[in-house]
C-alpha cells in the first residue's frame, strides 16, 4: 500500500531508491513506526531522506500525500496581497486584462484565495509557488490563457534592463547524479597530479636503489602520496536570462563538485561587478567583493565562467549599467581585471554556438576575453579543457 | 534492545526513532548536524545507556578504509627478517587488527563509532560498502574471512565537508541534528547544570541566541560552547546582573571568548558592540 506514497515521493523528484524502501517496510515490519503517525513520519524520513536539503521537500511531500495529517513544518502559505497584485499586473498583457475585466479582478482573486485555502498543503516547492506545471488557472507554466503566472519568469524578455522582481534565486542544486558521467570525464582531463603533504607513502623504488647503495641493508624512503593539484575557481551566473540553462549548469556543477580538491564556486548575475556571492539565497546579506576574491585565490587557480554572457550591452560597458544596484565601475572593467589575474580561464556558454554572432553582449566579452569562450557542450567542454590545461 | 534516552543527553523522539531504528534494522546510523551539536556524543550515551562497548575510529585526511579493517605491517616484518627473527615466518604476526576487526570478534555487540568520515577521502566511504553492509571482510594476506560474530551498532558523523555516495547513504539511516530551539536547549543546560540558577541561565541564554543572530559569524556558537560558557560563568561566579544590560546589544558578555573562537568573528562583534554603543 504504501508504494503509492513511495512513487509519490519519486514523482516530487526526492532522491529515493528502491533500497531505501524496502528498509522502510522491514522497519515497519519490526514495529518500529506503529506507535503513531509521528514515529512513521520519522521513521520514514530517517530511512528515505539522506540530506538535510531535502528535508523540506521530504516534509511538504509527505504532507501531500497523507492529507489531514496536521502540522508537518513548512506547509504554510504565505503570499502578499501586494505582490500578487503586482505580479498579475506584470504578467497580463492588455488583451489579457481585457478579458480580465470580463470575469472581475475581485472575483478572481477571491477565487484564488479560496483555491489556496483548498490546496493548503498541495502546492509544489517553496512557499511562493502556488503550483507548477498545471492547467488549473492559478500556478506557474500552465496553459490556460486567464491563468495567473505566479513567480513566474520576467516575461520572456531578455534585453529588459530592469528586473523588477527581486527573485529568490535557488541554490543550484548539485544532486543531479545523471547525464554527469560525461562532463566529469571531461573535467578529469584537467586533473593534474603532484605530490604533496607528508611522506607517507612507501616508495619503492627509491627504497630499492638506497638499500643497495647501503650494501643490502635496508633504507626505507618515503614520499607524499599523489593528490590532485588543480585549482578551479567558478563563477556561475544565476536568474534572469540563465534560468533556461540551470539543468545543464546544475549537472557541471554536480560533476565539478567532486573532481578537484580546490575547487572555489561563486555567483554573479549577468555580469561581474563589485561583489559576487556564495549563497545565492543569502545574496543581498552575504557578499564577498571581487577584489578580495582576487587576492585570496592566486594566479595559479584556473578560471571558469559559466554563464549565457546575454544582457543588455550597456550592463558591460557602462557604470551603472548594472540591473541590480549602482555600480561605479563598468563591468568589462572587472572583466579585464579577472582577465589580467587569472592568465588560465575560460567562459562556458549554455547557449548554441551559432547563436553567439547575433548576441551583441556576447560579441563584447568574446572580446574582453580574447576568444576563450566555449559552448557548454561535451565538445565544447573538452575544448575548454584542452585550452585551460595548457602550459603557460 | 531499545534505546529509551540518556540520563546525560537529551534526545528528541525522531533522533530516539532514528537509534532505534539503526538498532532494530542492524544499519548504520549516519549523524550529521552543526559542529558542537552533540553527534560524538550521542555514540558514546547510547553505548553508555545500553550497557556496549564503545568502539572509537577517529578519520583523519589520510585515513584509508584499510586501516579499519586490520594493516599489514610490511616494514617490521622486513626488519626482523635482516635481524634474523623466528617471528617473520608467520604472516599472522604482522597483522594488526583495526577498529572494525576488534568489534566483529568481540565477545558481545559493541557500538562502533566512525568519526568525521568525510575528513577522509572520497573515495573512503565506498570503500566500506560491503564492509558494512555484510559485516565481513577477507585477509588477503593470511586468506582468512573475518565475520562479525555480532553485528555492531555503527554510528557515522559528517560534518559536510565532502559528499557522500549515493551507494553509501542508501545503506543508512539518517538524522541530521538540528540546532536545538530554547526549550530543547534549557533541557539540555539542566542535564548539565542541575543546580543552575533560573534567573543566571535565562539571561545566558538570551545573550546566547542573541550572538546566535549576529549576521555575518563565520562560526555560530554552539551547544558546546554554551555548556562551556556556562561552566565559566559558574566556575567564576560571575552575577546575574553583569549578563543583563539595559541595551544587549551595546555590551560584550562576560567571558565571551568561550563563546566566539575566530578573531575575525570577535573583531566582527566588537565593531558592532562598538557601533550600538556610538549610536546610543
Amino acid at each position: 500500500m504504501l508504494i503509492d506514497f513511495f512513487l509519490h515521493l519519486k514523482a516530487r523528484k526526492l532522491p529515493v531508491s528502491t533500497k531505501e524502501f524496502l528498509t522502510l517496510l522491514e522497519g515497519l515490519q519490526a514495529g518500529l513506526g506503529e506507535h503513531s503517525m509521528e514515529d512513521f513520519y520519522f521513521l520514514a524520513r530517517t530511512s528515505l531522506v539522506k540530506d538535510e536539503t531535502h528535508f523540506d521537500r521530504f516534509d511538504q511531500a509527505f504532507g501531500e500525500y497523507f492529507k489531514g495529517i496536521e502540522q508537518i513544518p513548512g506547509l504554510e502559505v504565505d503570499l502578499p496581497e501586494e505582490w500578487l497584485k503586482a505580479m498579475m499586473q506584470k504578467h497580463l498583457s492588455p488583451e489579457e486584462k481585457a478579458k480580465l475585466e470580463k470575469l472581475g479582478w475581485d472575483k478572481l482573486m477571491e477565487e484564488f484565495k479560496k483555491r489556496l485555502q483548498e490546496q493548503k498543503g498541495r502546492h509544489q516547492g517553496g512557499s511562493k509557488w502556488v503550483g507548477t506545471g498545471g492547467t488549473s488557472p492559478f500556478g506557474n507554466n500552465g496553459y490556460n490563457p486567464e491563468g495567473i503566472r505566479v513567480g513566474g519568469e520576467s516575461s520572456g524578455n531578455r534585453t529588459a534592463v530592469k528586473v523588477w522582481d527581486q527573485r529568490e534565486y535557488r541554490n543550484l542544486d548539485d544532486s543531479v547524479e545523471l547525464g554527469t558521467r560525461n562532463i566529469k570525464v571531461a573535467l578529469r582531463r584537467l586533473r593534474r597530479f603532484a605530490r604533496l603533504g607528508a611522506p607517507d607513502e612507501l616508495d619503492l623504488d627509491g627504497t630499492i636503489a638506497a638499500t643497495a647503495r647501503n650494501a643490502g641493508y635496508l633504507d626505507l624512503l618515503m614520499r607524499p602520496e599523489r593528490h590532485n593539484a588543480v585549482k578551479v575557481l567558478i563563477f556561475f551566473d544565476v536568474g534572469g536570462s540563465m534560468d533556461d540553462h540551470v539543468k545543464v549548469c546544475e549537472e557541471l556543477f554536480s560533476a565539478c563538485r567532486t573532481e578537484f580538491k580546490h575547487m572555489e564556486y561563486f555567483y554573479f548575475h549577468n555580469c561581474v561587478y563589485d561583489n559576487v556571492w556564495r549563497d545565492s539565497s543569502r545574496r543581498h546579506s552575504d557578499r564577498t567583493p571581487l577584489a578580495d576574491v582576487m587576492h585570496k585565490y592566486g594566479p595559479d587557480y584556473k578560471l571558469i565562467f559559466v554563464g549565457d554572457a546575454t544582457m543588455s550591452p550597456y550592463e558591460i560597458l557602462q557604470p551603472n549599467g548594472s540591473i541590480e544596484y549602482s555600480n561605479t565601475e563598468a563591468g568589462a572593467v572587472w572583466l579585464r581585471r579577472l582577465a589580467d589575474a587569472y592568465p588560465s580561464m575560460a567562459w562556458l556558454n549554455p547557449e548554441p554556438e551559432r547563436t553567439w554572432d547575433y548576441r551583441q553582449s556576447i560579441g563584447i566579452i568574446r572580446k574582453i576575453l580574447g576568444e576563450q569562450m566555449f559552448p557548454l557542450t561535451l565538445d565544447g567542454l573538452t575544448r575548454a579543457i584542452t585550452h585551460l590545461s595548457r602550459k603557460r | 534492545m531499545r534505546f529509551e534516552g540518556a540520563e546525560n543527553y537529551v534526545t528528541t523522539p525522531d533522533l530516539k526513532l532514528a537509534v532505534n531504528a539503526a538498532i532494530r534494522l542492524q544499519r548504520p546510523l549516519l549523524i550529521k548536524g552543526e559542529p558542537g551539536t552533540g553527534k560524538t556524543m550521542l555514540a558514546e550515551e547510547v553505548a553508555a545507556a545500553l550497557g556496549m562497548p564503545l568502539m572509537q575510529w577517529h578519520i583523519k585526511s589520510t585515513t584509508k578504509a584499510q586501516q579499519g579493517l586490520y594493516e599489514y605491517d610490511a616494514v617490521s616484518r622486513l626488519r626482523d627478517s635482516q635481524l634474523g627473527d623466528d617471528k617473520v615466518k608467520d604472516i599472522g604476526n604482522y597483522i594488526v587488527k583495526g577498529t572494525l576487526w576488534q568489534a566483529f570478534e568481540a565477545d558481545e555487540p559493541t557500538v562502533v563509532l566512525i568519526d568525521e568520515i568525510d575528513k577522509a577521502d572520497i573515495e573512503f566511504p565506498n570503500d566500506l560498502l560491503r564492509e558494512l553492509d555484510r559485516m565481513e571482510f577477507y585477509v588477503y594476506e593470511t586468506r582468512q574471512l573475518v565475520k562479525a560474530r555480532h553485528r555492531p551498532i555503527v554510528f557515522i558523523t559528517s560534518n559536510n565537508e565532502k559528499e557522500l555516495p549515493d551507494a553509501f547513504l542508501r545503506r543508512c539511516f539518517f538524522h541530521y541534528i538540528k540546532f536545538p530551539d530554547r526549550d530543547t536547549m534549557q533541557k539540555i543546560v539542566d542535564v548539565h547544570f542541575p543546580g543552575i540558577k533560573q534567573a543566571l541561565l535565562k539571561e545566558a541564554l538570551e545573550v546566547f541566541f542573541g550572538l546566535r543572530e549576529v549576521p555575518g559569524l563565520k562560526k555560530k556558537p554552539s551547544t558546546s560552547e554554551l555548556i562551556d560558557w556556562l561552566k565559566l560563568l559558574v566556575a567564576e561566579e560571575i552575577p546575574v546582573e553583569a549578563l543583563r544590560s539595559p541595551d544587549q546589544k551595546a555590551s560584550i558578555p562576560p567571558l565571551h571568548g568561550a563563546l566566539l573562537k575566530n578573531e575575525q568573528d570577535m573583531h566582527l562583534f566588537e565593531r558592532l558592540v562598538f557601533m550600538a554603543q556610538r549610536n546610543r
